[in-house]
C-alpha cells in the first residue's frame, strides 16, 4: 500500500516535502543575497564580499551566524509581545506565500484551484508586520517609515491586481500551475505577448506594459529600491526597523527577501511562461518524469535568477524615488492604465476570440 | 468538501512549518547571545536625547485616506477576480451579458475615482 495513503504517511510525506522547499527557499535566498550584493558591488566598481569561501560564497551563512550571536535588545518603552511578534509575521507570510508556488508540473506544496487570490491575500496581510514593527518600537523613525511603508505597499497593491486580473483573463484559472500550462509552447504562447499563440498577438501592446507595471510595482510593494522609502537611510535611517537587532531583524530581512524572490518567480509564472523555455519542448516529451522536472525546475530557476538580477540592478542604478512622485505614480500612473487594460482585454476576449 | 479542504491543510503544515523555523530562531538568539542590558541600551533610538513627547504621534490624514482608498479598490479587484475566471467559460450570449454588466460597474469605479482624483485626495504636497 502507498505509504502516503494513511493519514500518518501523508502527514510526514507533506512535511517532508514542506521543509524540502523552505530549506530550498532559504538556501537559495543565501546566495541570491550575496548576489545582490555582487551586482551592487561591481555596478560601484567595488569587489563585494569575497572574504568567506570562493568569491565570498558563503557570506550570507557568515552574516546568519553573526546575528545569532548579537544580543537581542527590545527597548523599554516597546510594547514587547507586539514588538517580537511583528518580524514573525513578516517571516512567517513572507514564506508561507510559497506554499502555491508551482516549481514544475507537479511539484507544489498544496495546489489550490484560487493560488492567485491566495497569493493576493497573503501579500495584503504582510503590511501587518510592518505596521506592527513600527508600532511597537514606540520611537519616531521606525513609526513613521511603517506608516510610509503601509501607504505604499497598499498602493500598489491595486494596480497589481489589476494587472493580474488581465493575466487571469487570458488564461481563464487562478490556478498558478493552469496559468503556467496555458503558455505551454514557446515564447509566443507567453501572457506577456498575449498569450494563446499568435490569436492574441495585438494584445501585445498591453501585456508588455503590463509586465512592466508589474515589474515596477512589485519593486514598491516589496519596499525595494529605487521605492525603499520606509527605509531610506538618509531620512528615516531604518524606517520600521530601526529598533530591531540580531535574529528579529534578520526575521525582518529574510521576509524582505523571500518576498523579493517570491515576486520574481510570480511574475514568471504569470508572465513569462513559468517553468517553460522560449523554445517549443516536444523533444522532452520521451523523458521520464523525474528528469522532464527537474530540467523544467532548472529553467524556472534560471528564470528566477534572471528576475532577481534585473532588481539587484535596479537597486544599483536608480535614483530614489520621492513619496509624493511614487503616490502620483501609483495612484494616476499604473491605476488607470492597468484598469483600462483590464477592459481591453476582456473586450478582446469576448468580442474577438470569445466569438467562436 | 473534505477533499476541497484538505487541499488548504498543507498551507496550515506550511505556516506551522514556518512559525516554528522563526520561534528557533528567536529563541535561539534569546539564548546564544549574550545579553547585557542598560538603561541607554534600551532607550528609543533618537538624535541622542529623551524624545519629548510619545512617539505615536499625529500623523497626516492623508496616510488614513490612502488606506480608505485601498480598500474600496482592494474590493473591487476581489470583486473581478471570480467574473475574470468565469467569462470565458460561458456561451457568448451570456459573456456580452457579463462583460457589459461588469463594464457598468467599472464605469462607477472610474466616476469615483475621477470624483476622488478631482478633490485633490491623490495629492501628495
Amino acid at each position: 500500500m502507498d505509504p502516503t495513503l494513511t493519514p500518518i504517511g501523508w502527514f510526514l510525506w507533506t512535511l517532508l516535502y514542506v521543509l524540502i522547499v523552505l530549506m530550498g527557499v532559504m538556501i537559495s535566498l543565501a546566495f541570491l543575497l550575496w548576489g545582490d550584493r555582487k551586482v551592487w558591488a561591481g555596478v560601484q566598481m567595488r569587489k563585494g564580499p569575497n572574504v568567506v569561501g570562493p568569491f565570498g560564497l558563503f557570506q550570507s551563512f557568515a552574516d546568519f551566524i553573526k546575528f545569532f550571536v548579537k544580543e537581542v535588545i527590545i527597548p523599554s518603552s516597546a510594547d514587547k509581545f507586539v514588538f517580537l511578534l511583528a518580524p514573525l509575521i513578516s517571516f512567517t507570510l513572507a514564506f508561507g506565500a510559497w506554499a502555491v508556488i508551482p516549481f514544475a508540473p507537479g511539484w507544489v506544496v498544496s495546489n489550490i484551484n484560487v493560488g492567485v487570490l491566495y497569493l493576493f491575500a497573503i501579500s495584503s496581510l504582510g503590511v501587518y508586520g510592518i505596521i506592527m514593527g513600527g508600532w511597537a518600537s514606540n520611537s519616531k523613525y521606525p513609526f513613521l517609515g511603517a506608516l510610509r511603508s503601509a501607504a505604499q505597499m497598499v498602493s500598489y497593491e491595486v494596480s497589481i491586481g489589476f494587472v493580474i486580473i488581465t493575466v487571469i483573463l487570458l488564461a481563464g484559472t487562478m490556478n498558478l500551475t493552469g496559468i503556467v500550462e496555458a503558455q505551454n509552447g514557446g515564447i509566443w504562447h507567453w501572457n506577456f505577448l498575449g498569450g494563446g499563440g499568435l490569436k492574441n498577438l495585438p494584445l501585445v501592446v498591453i501585456m508588455v506594459p503590463m509586465t512592466v507595471i508589474f515589474f515596477i510595482s512589485f519593486l514598491a510593494e516589496t519596499n525595494r529600491p529605487p521605492f525603499d522609502l520606509p527605509e531610506a537611510e538618509s531620512e528615516l535611517v531604518a524606517g520600521y526597523q530601526v529598533e530591531y537587532s540580531s535574529t528579529p531583524y534578520l526575521l525582518f530581512m529574510i521576509g524582505e527577501y523571500a518576498n523579493i524572490v517570491l515576486m520574481c518567480a510570480l511574475i514568471n509564472l504569470l508572465f513569462l511562461g513559468g517553468w517553460h523555455a522560449p523554445w517549443p519542448e516536444g523533444f522532452t516529451a520521451g523523458w521520464p518524469d523525474l528528469a522532464r522536472n527537474f530540467y523544467f525546475l532548472l529553467i524556472f530557476i534560471i528564470k528566477i535568477v534572471f528576475m532577481f538580477f534585473m532588481v539587484a540592478m535596479a537597486k544599483a542604478i536608480v535614483p530614489r524615488y520621492r513619496y509624493d512622485q511614487l503616490m502620483r505614480l501609483g495612484w494616476k500612473v499604473f491605476l488607470p492604465i492597468s484598469l483600462v487594460s483590464v477592459v481591453v482585454v476582456a473586450a478582446w476576449r469576448v468580442f474577438v476570440t470569445g466569438a467562436v | 468538501m473534505t477533499a476541497f479542504l484538505l487541499q488548504y491543510l498543507p498551507i496550515v503544515i506550511f505556516l506551522g512549518v514556518a512559525v516554528a523555523i522563526g520561534l528557533v530562531f528567536m529563541v535561539g538568539a534569546l539564548v546564544v547571545a549574550p545579553s547585557a542590558p542598560d538603561a541607554e541600551k534600551l532607550s528609543a533610538y533618537e538624535c541622542g536625547f529623551p524624545a519629548f513627547e510619545d512617539s505615536r504621534m499625529k500623523f497626516d490624514v492623508r496616510f488614513y485616506l490612502v488606506s480608505i482608498l485601498f480598500i474600496i479598490f482592494d474590493l473591487e479587484v476581489a470583486f473581478l477576480f471570480p467574473w475574470a475566471v468565469t467569462l470565458m467559460k460561458m456561451p457568448h450570449g451570456a459573456q456580452i451579458f457579463a462583460f457589459t454588466s461588469m463594464m457598468v460597474f467599472l464605469a462607477d469605479l472610474t466616476l469615483g475615482y475621477v470624483y476622488v482624483w478631482k478633490k485633490g485626495a491623490l495629492e501628495w504636497e
